[in-house]
């Protein structure tokens, strides 16, 4: 595999994790997760209906594509914590996207709740990748915590605003250790495309492909927009200058 | 007795345990979870497990989501 993201000792050839939810059906959500290359996705936990199918978990096996239950809805480091577990005996992973929110309005993760949790769910086995404020300081808790990834936010969940404040990503991503995934706020390639380019190890996005007009083809944006970020990221780019400077030979002097 | 299978009232058999409460409810046979007033209760544990009158018995899934 070449250039995988590698998160808690597993390797991911896609740097592009998406999310489940927005999409108008499952037909839709398949052609979107296809396109869109990923080899993990979230999903949420809610109630079953009593004799209902789990036509979602059977599509994800069908692809191929690991299911990465989140705890989307919690509130408080207890909800989260039992949201966690429900989910490791749903679906026999112990790997949770941690996302405890303050209120409604901002779906701002809350941090001090965020944090307990996080040190309840790394003391109890389960790999954590933690969605978090675009905050520097916070992020090295999460890492020190034992989080396995750092999911610091663009702007918040399902605006589309882009990267608010890409000096603190790039605050974020200078000086972690585990993998930072950029997620919430993406809207377009461009912006997945500087969260790579800004040090991000990988792209969390949902409702930029399931609410696009055409989801498949912005699944395929999206892709295309991590990987371009990836390779500019790595490439040295070149230094911003005030004046011009010529890309081809001086004019040959008159004769 | 009475009890809450996801927030709904229902009557089961008086000395039900779990596996049979659930096997009545029509549960799906894998991608579930169960927790009994708020506690998790592995599958392996279903069978055996008492149910008191009252007691909310929540079954949760994978939706789409995030």
């Amino acid at each position: 595999m070449d250039d995988p993201l590698t998160i808690a000792g597993r390797e991911f050839g896609s740097r592009l994790i998406t999310g489940t939810g927005g999409a108008g059906n499952l037909a839709v959500l398949e052609r979107a997760l296809l396109a869109s290359g990923t080899e993990l996705t979230t999903v949420a936990m809610r109630r079953a209906d009593a004799g209902g199918g789990t036509g979602l978990l059977d599509l994800l096996h069908r692809l191929g594509i690991e299911p990465l239950p989140n705890t989307a809805g919690c509130r408080t480091a207890a909800e989260a914590v039992r949201t966690a577990k429900l989910a490791r005996e749903a679906l026999g992973t112990s790997w949770v996207k941690l996302e405890v929110v303050a209120d409604a309005d901002t779906l701002l993760p809350d941090p001090v709740e965020l944090l307990d949790a996080a040190e309840q769910l790394v003391d109890d086995g389960f790999v954590v990748l933690a969605y978090t404020n675009d905050d520097p300081v916070l992020a090295l808790k999460l890492e020190d915590a034992g989080c396995a990834a750092v999911m610091p936010l663009g702007s918040p969940i399902g605006t589309g605003l882009g990267i608010r404040n890409p000096h603190n990503v790039e605050m974020i991503t200078s000086r972690a250790s585990v993998p930072i995934v950029l997620d919430a706020g993406i809207g377009t390639a461009s912006e997945a495309a500087q969260a790579m380019e800004l040090g991000c190890d990988a792209v969390l996005l949902a409702t930029a492909v399931t609410r696009a007009r055409d989801p498949e083809r912005m699944a395929a944006a999206m892709r295309a927009g991590v990987e371009a970020g990836r390779l500019a990221f790595g490439s040295g780019r070149i230094p911003r200058r005030f004046w011009a400077q010529a890309s081809s030979p001086e004019p040959d002097a008159d004769g | 007795m009475q009890i809450t299978i996801n927030g709904a009232p229902r009557q089961v058999p008086d000395g039900a345990d779990l596996a049979a409460v659930l096997r009545e409810h029509g549960v799906a046979e894998r991608g579930v979870a169960v927790a009994v007033d708020g506690d998790v209760v592995p599958r392996a544990d279903w069978s055996g497990t008492a149910v008191r009158p009252g007691a909310a018995v929540e079954v949760l899934t994978a939706v789409q989501g995030g």
